[in-house]
């Protein structure tokens, strides 16, 4: 970060707190002063703040179930194309449609597309993988994956005003406040 | 600012709580978020090597060279280097086949059933223990894919792929069964354990010093940053992929039965055996996660982490699972008396004292009588004891599969029809090798990855409570 330039572009503003009390607290009261572009960076999940953002409930459950739908569906159409339609092999003189032996592929591939679903939709939803992103500008930041809690209100915030915002965050008790650039 | 003084104010909430909590609880009491991570990552952020991996690093890797040496000279030469013959065509290829597959199992069971349970002393062992199913796994895939003589041309006979042949495999057979159930739980174990491993790869990059360490770990870490709603969704995400390892890690082994199952030979056509396989896939898992954890918590002094609490649950579930298993080997001789069909009882009798009876008896004692020790707790807080008797079960399983294997095949319906089995040098060196195979990987492991997932520990610090508002 060696901006010698005039002025940095502004991302916003982040309090560092030490506490995962303290990081809920600060979250909800940022919340319910009307700041909505507003987000949280912690290192380890906390429940709490889910409802202290108001964060909505994510997709990603109806993308697995359809994965794990089209798994299944996926699996058995391979078996019965392979078995009845391009292939078909007398096996004892069973029905070529023997459907009780294709439960078993067919059960592994439902499993088998609903986590890569569920892997590959988590990480997409979060849009990862992106190298770069500006909170990782702040000095401090580094400390987010081991001890530290961070609260960021971003420009973009339509109450955002960089005096009254830095007050307000100041007003939380945090460790300290620093500009992000962007 | 100074009339709250939050560090102080989080550290002396907890302190009557843990005055009063017993010593065997999942974390040792005095940690911070920021203990945890330093004592964590300075395994791996230390420069050098310590004298005692590289020693084993060695061994491993020497013992990693004679496996490699092996199954070069087995492509030279074909299959009949091995022991196999007819009547005894399976030998020890689905011996450790069966046994790999099975000590993965605890990893997973770890991981996925215990995070539905919420049990906390799951964290920190799931870490390793995943690893150890990701090698263990790689290990049992070593042998169904070597027995076939010519692996190069084994992928159209497993695999469902348009290939030249214009052939198919057949979807009737439980071997095909088993291709998609192992190479489904081996792809959904490694991206389990990937997931888990995101926050703790953003930490490595965070803390690494050197430049192209941290660029190696940010690579990895895929830009993760914490932030809430990330988080949000990596907890569906987890809680997601753990229901659905659940019925997964039951059904590979329970396929891995019907290899046996769905055949006809006397000691395997019986329905106790996907129950049974299971159970004695966590108990040799347990035993496995035991041989693993009691050397690598003492020798990185994680005695804080992995307490005894940790080690006593381990030895509880081998105990269970060690019963049901023991049950299995019951129904096994009363139906070989109750079921009336003379090849049934003469296979279960032909076990006690026929040719192999010597491995049958061993069998019993390491599985079954040996683990009753662990009823008491004398025996469970002993450590080396303890060691020991897991490497007895980790024996006792491979036994009971050379036992299921081998003494049908070669005492089946016709005398005419009757052989010995014996595995040849190549065999032993096959099997003993991917022992080395495996720990040489966990050495690997140890000494790139966070051998314990650092933000599942800073969860149950206890600083990590949320204290209702005005509670102050």
């Amino acid at each position: 970060m060696h901006h010698v330039d005039d002025t940095p572009k502004l991302y916003g503003l982040m309090a560092e707190f030490d506490s995962a009390t303290a990081i809920v607290s600060a979250a909800r009261k940022a919340r319910d002063a009307g700041y909505a572009k507003i987000d949280a960076y912690t290192p380890f999940p906390i429940h709490e703040l889910d409802s202290a953002l108001r964060l909505s409930r994510t997709k990603l459950p109806w993308l697995v179930f359809f994965g794990g739908i089209g798994g299944m569906l996926g699996g058995f159409a391979l078996e019965y194309w392979v078995s009845v339609i391009d292939y078909p092999l007398n096996i004892g003189g069973r029905p070529l449609a023997s459907w009780p032996n294709f439960v078993i592929p067919a059960y592994e591939t439902t499993i088998l597309c609903a986590s890569i679903t569920a892997v590959v939709g988590m990480i997409m939803l979060n849009g990862l993988p992106q190298p770069y992103h500006p909170v990782f500008n702040a000095p401090n930041f580094s400390n987010a994956s081991a001890d530290r809690f961070f609260l960021v209100v971003e420009t973009a915030d339509p109450k955002f005003d960089a005096a009254g915002t830095r007050q307000f965050l100041e007003g939380l008790h945090p460790l300290g406040v620093t500009d992000v650039a962007e | 600012m100074a009339d709250r003084q939050p560090p102080m104010d989080s550290h002396a909430a907890p302190a009557p709580a843990g005055a009063a909590r017993p010593p065997s609880d999942v974390l040792a009491p005095g940690h911070s978020f920021g203990s945890v991570t330093d004592k964590i990552t300075s395994a791996i952020l230390r420069p050098g090597f310590l004298p005692g991996w590289v020693f084993g690093f060695v061994i491993a890797f020497g013992v990693m060279s004679m496996f490699l040496f092996a199954v070069s000279y087995l492509l030279i030469k074909g299959t009949g280097i091995w022991g196999v013959n007819i009547p005894v065509g399976w030998g020890f290829a689905i011996v450790n086949f069966v046994w790999w597959i099975g000590i993965g199992h605890a990893g997973t069971l770890i991981s996925a059933i215990l995070l539905l349970f919420r049990q906390k002393w799951r964290m920190s062992i799931s870490r390793f223990a995943e690893a150890m199913t990701i090698f263990a796994v790689m290990c049992a895939a070593v042998f169904p894919v070597f027995h076939t003589g010519r692996p190069w041309l084994a992928a159209y006979w497993l695999f469902p792929y348009p290939n030249s042949m214009n052939i198919w495999p057949n979807f009737r057979s439980p071997l095909i069964w088993d291709v998609f159930a192992v190479s489904t739980y081996a792809t959904v174990s490694i991206l389990f354990w990937y997931v888990g491993l995101i926050p703790d790869l953003a930490t490595m990059r965070d803390r690494a010093r050197p430049l192209i360490v941290k660029r190696l770990y940010g690579i990895l870490a895929l830009g993760w940053r914490g932030s809430a709603k990330h988080w949000q969704r990596y907890e569906t995400a987890s809680l997601l992929l753990a229901g659905l390892a659940t019925p997964l890690v039951l059904s590979v082994h329970t396929v891995v039965s019907f290899d046996f199952a769905v055949g006809v030979v006397p000691g395997w056509h019986a329905t106790i055996f996907p129950p049974y396989f299971v159970a004695g896939a966590i108990y040799s898992g347990f035993a496995m996660v035991l041989t693993l954890a009691i050397p690598i918590r003492a020798y990185y002094g994680m005695e804080d982490f992995i307490t005894m609490r940790h080690i006593q649950n381990c030895a509880k579930v081998m105990l269970c699972t060690g019963l049901i298993v023991l049950y299995g080997y019951s129904v096994e001789a009363f139906m070989g008396w109750f079921s009336g069909d003379p090849y049934e009882g003469f296979m279960i009798w032909n076990r006690m004292t026929g040719n192999y009876w010597y491995m049958y008896w061993f069998l019993i004692f390491c599985n079954g009588v040996m683990p009753q020790a662990l009823w008491f707790k004398k025996v469970r807080t002993n450590i080396p004891l303890l060691f020991c008797i897991a490497l007895v079960v980790n024996v006792g399983m491979w036994l009971e599969r050379f036992v299921i294997v081998v003494t049908s095949l070669s005492r089946d319906f016709l005398p005419s029809a009757w052989g010995m089995y014996a595995g040849t040098m190549w065999d032993w060196m096959t099997y003993i090798g991917t022992l080395g195979l495996f720990t040489w990987l966990m050495f690997i492991f140890l000494r790139l990855l966070p051998m314990i997932s650092m933000f599942e520990m800073r969860t149950i610090v206890p600083s990590a409570k949320i204290k209702s508002e005005g509670g102050h």
